[in-house]
């Protein structure tokens, strides 16, 4: 395990790989976005507002892969005390907040013209809205102690029990009676969205996808810089405090 | 820190930990299971036609009733304002009546929440309407060819209204 | 064009929720992208600097 542990190795590897998913992103975030606003259908229901699906779906499910991204490497860093672990959990939580919020706004404004409403206390916007709360529960334990050791201790016991969180989003419109619709895509029979629209929903999955990969290598990098300049600082005190 | 991390008989401090980690998400597990099992009833957004029957609502009880509008059932009364409907979950049906702005969704065969209560002729009286759609979408001209071939699935063929059915000309 | 832009009457709705995607996704990769590139250069000249006094 502790292999992989190395820091330098790590490094490498993300300055090898991160230019690859940057351009894949980018790539991605071109194509989605012109079949999503131009060279998709309407929904012979819901009209052009179905285009917001493109945008809503995959924020949904990249906020809960991220948490999920979170609960291992939390769980990773309580057994095995792998140092990059933390590392990575840490870099992960913002762009959870950006995936959630972003899932609950285009939610709201995608509720109002369909259903009628900005918002509703149903089980599956309820527990989205319990998600975001979590993470920012989450980056708050990380900043609400000055050793990192016990802040990684106590954010990675949180991360674990948020998890339960988790399945409860996902199954919270079979469990209960909700307005929100169930699933369209993971659901015993396949998926019930028409081709035409699943293409689309497909290449913008794809963009978040390569958005989290290449923003999360960018940020364990600037963590592990930021770790190396506070350890040589430490370093300069201590050789003050030495007597010549 | 843990007795053992010398003794070779006893757990390695990794595998301690793994099994309290393991432990620990077994109780919160049950723990959420059990709250959300307790909760159930008010977690439901809304009361279905059939809930009505077997959870004993009371005429004036302020509640949320869903379902399908049922086919042919949606009229506007003679006043001119008000709408009548049937909302079917395919076992049982409710007539609810409601006066105003109606969501772009509203139609017959689409999922329909309706906020009010029911007055004392057991007619759902609503204050207001949420269209709820479901999982399926698709381009208008594959809904025309299913819809065409016949093949479009009957999710709302109207039920036998399990309550009297109130003649919609007599309510008001 | 201006049909692309009406979106079949629900313009207001699809554009901002559109709008909102690209300012927070832009805004978190910029600042992750120049926090990273300012740590790492500070991180090396540091180390630049250290093997330069050895």
């Amino acid at each position: 395990m502790h292999r992989f542990a190395n820091p330098a190795r790590f490094l490498r590897l993300a300055r090898l790989i991160q230019p690859w998913t940057a351009a894949a992103m980018f790539a991605c975030f071109g194509v989605g976005l012109y079949l999503a606003l131009v060279a998709s259908p309407i929904d012979y229901l819901q009209r052009d507002t179905v285009r917001i699906m493109y945008i809503h779906v995959p924020a949904a499910w990249m906020a809960m892969q991220t948490y999920a991204v979170i609960a291992v490497a939390s769980l990773v860093s309580i057994v095995w005390r792998h140092p990059l672990a933390d590392v990575a959990a840490r870099a992960a939580a913002p762009i959870g907040v950006a995936f959630t919020a972003i899932c609950l706004i285009t939610g709201s404004l995608w509720g109002k013209p369909t259903w009628g409403t900005w918002w509703v206390w149903d089980a599956r916007l309820t527990s989205v809205l319990v998600l975001l709360f979590i993470y920012m529960g989450y980056m708050a334990l990380w900043s609400a102690f000055d050793d990192r050791q016990r802040a990684a201790r106590a954010a990675a016991v949180l991360a674990l029990v948020g998890a339960v969180n988790l399945p409860i989003i996902k199954f919270s419109v079979d469990w209960w009676n909700t307005l929100h619709q169930p699933a369209s895509i993971l659901r015993r029979g396949g998926p019930t969205i028409d081709p035409s629209m699943l293409k689309p929903l497909a290449v913008m999955g794809l963009a978040y996808l390569f958005f989290f990969i290449t923003v999360l290598l960018m940020r364990m990098r600037a963590d592990l810089a930021a770790q190396r300049l506070e350890a040589a600082a430490e370093r300069r005190v201590m050789a003050q405090e030495v007597p010549a | 820190m843990m007795p053992g991390q010398k003794n070779s008989g006893n757990l390695k401090p990794k595998h301690q930990r793994l099994v309290l980690v393991g432990l620990a998400a077994l109780a919160i597990g049950g723990a959420a299971a059990l709250g959300f099992s307790a909760l159930q009833d008010t977690m439901t957004y809304f009361y279905s036609p059939s809930d009505v029957q077997t959870k004993g609502v009371e005429p004036g009880q302020s509640i949320r009733l869903g379902g399908l509008v049922a086919a042919n059932s949606v009229q506007r009364l003679p006043d001119g304002l008000t709408l009548a409907f049937t909302v079917t979950d395919t076992a049982n049906a409710v007539d609810v009546r409601y006066k105003g702005l109606v969501p772009d969704l509203f139609k017959e065969g689409s999922g329909v929440i309706a906020e009010g209560r029911f007055g004392p002729d057991r007619v759902f009286v609503a204050d207001s309407l949420l269209a709820k759609h479901d999982e399926n979408y698709m381009p208008p001209e594959v809904a025309d060819s299913i819809k065409r071939a016949g093949e479009w699935k009957p999710a709302a063929t109207p039920a036998q209204p399990a309550l009297p059915a109130t003649p919609a000309s007599r309510s008001n | 064009m201006s049909g692309f832009l009406a979106m079949g009457g629900y313009a207001p709705y699809i554009w901002t929720a559109y709008a909102v995607v690209a300012v927070w996704l832009t805004g978190l990769g910029l600042v992750s992208w120049r926090r990273m590139r300012q740590l790492e250069a500070a991180a090396d000249a540091l180390r630049a600097q250290r093997r330069a006094e050895r």
